[in-house]
């Protein structure tokens, strides 16, 4: 037993939707003054394991004590009456409001006294924001100032002073980095820093492994909603760590470090490229795009968030139409005018978004999978059972798609199961061209190496790729060629026989090659 | 065991229109201990729930039309004006024509009130998916104009017909049962196979879950959309045409008045949801037999007239509650508690 009590306890936390465990039995404890990480990989339980706490999930079984006091929550403001507050990846204040009206919403001091009931006290409010912001080294912000006008980072921490302010016993940072760049972190983890030495507990989710090295004190690792442990972060290495969020052993982990060998031979030259773009671009978007890709061929777009590398997809798919140059399939010159043109010229698209660009989510793995090849055939011709429980059945298997049951309904699949399911999606329609954005964005590092293995086979079968990226890595290791984007033109292009991260980084900063 | 298969039964998405309607009937039953009964007369039957289907005939109609609509995250206002102007037009030809008694007029002021239906519905389908004009809005046009239209055909008049052929559509029998009853039949079996044996159910219920990503997949969204209200429209057409062969007459004025409201609250409390995506056609059909036996039992009760709408409202706001997920969870907080589920000590387990 410790003498000391936990802030939080949850003992045998179970959580099921239709279809999917999504928690079993799950232990957790948070102390006082620690940061304390929650890792897994993606659908290992991370996600619901805070919402279960947050009163987001009404939890099955189980119990959760704050406090020493038993609670059982069954919304969201009764955990944050009871001290927990969140702040999650998609900061979730009002950007249309101002600072101090966001960080004091529901609790403004009043006139009229303790009980008062009166009209708001500005003056209050505004001193009131000064000094919670200070406490954060945001000194800079002026209270009355629009949140929305503020960057991402800050406004991140103007959530944390949400919570600070309402004397939050127990913080929970989703994924608080993952749009932050280094200094920002630096300065985020400072606030981490002083908050935990003056008694909150932190819960902090990252898929950033260095990050959680450096932040967190100790880590609770949860695998296919299953608990497998509690470590002292100082105590477990990285690659221990590794093996026991994804259950293997270092073989798979050395195959990812080195990277999936390019088994295939390097792509006939001289061939006829699948697709061509001369001279395409879009009134606002980017401009003057040269790029042919061949048959068997990856190339990969490189370059900073937001430099056009999307766009180009998009004109490429005509899920935006080009207003100047042309696409040539094949050698022949093409209107794509819309992704169904596209698609009948066997062209893929998997967006980065999956959930606004990619899901039905009410609809089943199944009715998701067999889609593009449905609207492809007309809503007449309906693909018949027996052939979608053939692919799908197929795809289940091939892509590991867990839980392997064709009928769950999609939403309730982690992400890296979605991803999967979209890629399948496409992958029955037998494209010519495969455009994959952010293929392996905010997925576990099993998954990841089984879709870059993919792209591999895929590529070996003759289908040309479009491989889209922000982990240069990641970009480097899958494909024959680099096109370099920036500031929505492309810079330069490289074939891949053993360029570097800094190579292409150089590239990037230099602006010639 | 027993008591789990009772449980997972209350949790079908049917479950509760269901039980609202057996419970309306057996209220109606325990009022008049006849009202199940049927009986045969002249080759006929007869019988309250035969009534109750032959008046909520039209009602079904329309809201099985309604249902693909709001299944795309539409709605369609203009039911009601598409059933003024398709027995306007159908009686309006069968009153000019040289031959009003026969047959083959009949047969023609069907097509004439189904063509109308077709080009009302296409109309409503392009400004929804080409324009892009709001559907409640879209439709709201048809839905004022759509009276005028009606008028402007009869010539702000009623005009009567007396063609037995077209008189049997709404007020017929055949093989013992009401022809009204056997064509709304033969619409639903219809929409259910068009859209489950083809793949249009999936497709419309894509459309209206996620449309860009639909897009992004492929999927012509703007054919779904046309589809849906030119079925719509016709669905309507169907039912103007038995109101108005009901009582031989075109009324541009009254005919099918509000009866969209009837329709999209016949689909809602059937469980499909206003905000598109998954649909049920029986729940639909269930919801309209649900409005319909509430106006017969208001009869049977012997509930003054003035209380009728009062005591609509409640049934309607009872099914609805217990339809809405909030108040599922408290029915379901009543249950006894789940035993706890035996703790698994966590295992490292190596993967071959």
């Amino acid at each position: 037993m410790n003498e000391i009590v936990p802030v939080v306890e949850m003992t045998g936390i179970a959580i099921g939707f239709p279809g999917v465990k999504a928690l079993d039995g799950v232990d957790f404890r948070l102390f006082q003054g620690e940061v304390h990480a929650l890792m897994g990989e993606n659908g290992a339980g991370k996600s619901t394991l805070i919402k279960a706490l947050t009163g987001v999930y009404t939890i099955d079984s189980g119990t959760i004590t704050v406090l020493g006091e038993r609670k059982s929550f069954t919304t969201p403001a009764e955990s944050q009456a009871a001290g927990i507050s969140t702040v999650y990846q998609e900061v979730n204040l009002c950007p249309n409001l101002t600072v101090e009206e966001n960080i004091m919403l529901g609790r403004e001091p009043r006139r009229g006294g303790k009980t008062g009931r009166g009209s708001i006290d500005w003056k209050a409010v505004r001193s009131r924001t000064r000094e919670v912001l200070a406490g954060l080294h945001l000194d800079h912000v002026e209270p009355n100032s629009l949140l929305a006008s503020h960057s991402i980072a800050v406004q991140q921490l103007i959530a944390i002073a949400r919570s600070v302010e309402i004397n939050a016993k127990v913080l929970i940072l989703d994924e608080p980095t993952s749009s932050l760049d280094a200094e920002e972190v630096a300065q985020l983890f400072r606030v981490i820093r002083e908050l935990r030495d003056k008694g909150v507990a932190i819960l902090f989710v990252s898929h950033f492994l260095e990050q959680v090295y450096e932040i967190s004190d100790r880590m609770t690792v949860l695998r296919n909603g299953k608990l497998v442990g509690e470590y002292m972060t100082r105590e477990l290495s990285r690659m221990s760590l590794i093996s026991k969020m994804i259950g293997k052993d270092m073989e798979a982990l050395a195959e990812l470090d080195n990277g999936p060998a390019k088994e295939r031979t390097a792509a006939d030259a001289s061939a006829m490229p699948f697709i061509e773009a001369v001279g395409l671009g879009r009134k606002g978007s980017v401009s003057g795009i040269d790029l042919a890709i061949n048959p068997g061929e990856v190339v990969g777009l490189a370059g900073l968030l937001g430099a056009g590398r999307t766009e180009i997809a998009r004109l490429f798919f005509g899920a935006d139409k080009a207003d100047e140059g042309h696409l040539k399939v094949k050698g022949i010159q093409e209107k794509i005018r819309s992704p169904r043109t596209a698609i009948d010229k066997r062209i893929a698209f998997c967006s980065e978004d999956r959930k606004q660009e990619g899901l039905i989510g009410d609809l089943s793995v199944r009715d998701n999978l067999i889609l593009a090849m449905q609207a492809s055939k007309g809503w007449m011709r309906r693909v018949p059972r027996r052939v979608q429980d053939e692919l799908v059945t197929e795809y289940i298997e091939a892509l590991d798609i867990r839980p392997a049951n064709p009928d769950a309904l999609i939403k309730n699949l982690s992400g890296g199961n979605q991803q999967k399911v979209l890629l399948a999606r496409w992958l029955v329609t037998e494209p010519g061209l495969l455009i994959l954005d952010e293929p392996t964005r905010g997925i576990d590092i099993g998954a990841k190496t089984q879709i870059q293995k993919l792209v591999n086979q895929l590529a070996a079968k003759g289908m040309s790729i479009l491989f889209i990226s922000s982990e240069l890595e990641e970009v480097l290791r899958v494909s024959d060629r680099i096109a370099i984007i920036k500031d929505r033109e492309k810079l330069a292009e490289i074939h891949n026989n053993g360029v570097s991260v800094e190579d292409v980084m150089s590239v990037i900063a230099g602006g010639t090659q | 065991m027993k008591s789990n298969a009772v449980k997972d039964l209350l949790k079908h998405r049917l479950a509760w229109p269901v039980l609202a309607l057996a419970a309306l009937l057996l209220l109606n039953q325990i009022f008049r201990p006849d009202f199940l009964a049927l009986r045969m007369q002249d080759g006929h039957l007869y019988g309250s729930l035969i009534d109750i289907m032959r008046n909520g005939a039209p009602t079904i109609l329309i809201a099985l039309g309604m249902t693909l609509v709001i299944a795309t995250r539409g709605i369609d206002l203009s039911v009601g004006a598409v059933v003024a102007i398709a027995g306007a037009a159908s009686c309006a030809y069968i009153a000019a024509s040289p031959e009003p008694a026969s047959p083959s007029t009949a047969a023609v002021a069907v097509l004439v009130a189904v063509a109308a239906a077709l080009l009302l519905g296409a109309w409503n389908g392009f400004l929804v998916s080409t324009i892009g004009v709001q559907p409640i809005i879209a439709t709201l046009v048809l839905m004022t104009a759509g009276r005028g239209i009606a008028q402007l055909i009869t010539g702000g008049q009623i005009i009567s017909v007396s063609n037995d052929h077209y008189k049997a559509i709404g007020a017929g029998y055949l093989f013992t049962l009401p022809v009204s009853i056997l064509v709304t039949a033969a619409v639903f079996v219809a929409t259910a196979v068009l859209t489950r044996r083809t793949a249009l159910g999936t497709l419309i219920e894509a459309v209206g879950i996620n449309p860009v990503a639909s897009r992004l997949a492929g999927l012509r969204s703007r054919n779904i959309i046309w589809i849906v209200y030119v079925f719509s429209a016709v669905c309507a057409a169907i039912a103007g045409l038995m109101i108005s062969s009901n009582v031989t007459a075109a009324d541009a004025n009254n005919a099918g008045l509000y009866i969209e409201m009837d329709a999209i609250l016949a689909v809602v409390i059937g469980g499909t949801s206003l905000a598109g995506g998954r649909y049920t056609l029986v729940g639909t059909v269930v919801g309209a037999f649900i409005i319909q036996t509430l106006t017969t039992t208001v009869y049977t009760l012997g509930i003054p007239p003035e209380v009728t709408l009062v005591f609509k409202a409640l049934v309607v706001i009872i099914v609805c509650l217990l339809q809405a997920p909030k108040a599922r969870k408290l029915l379901g907080s009543f249950r006894p508690a789940r035993q706890v589920v035996v703790k698994e000590t966590p295992k490292e387990k190596v993967a071959a």
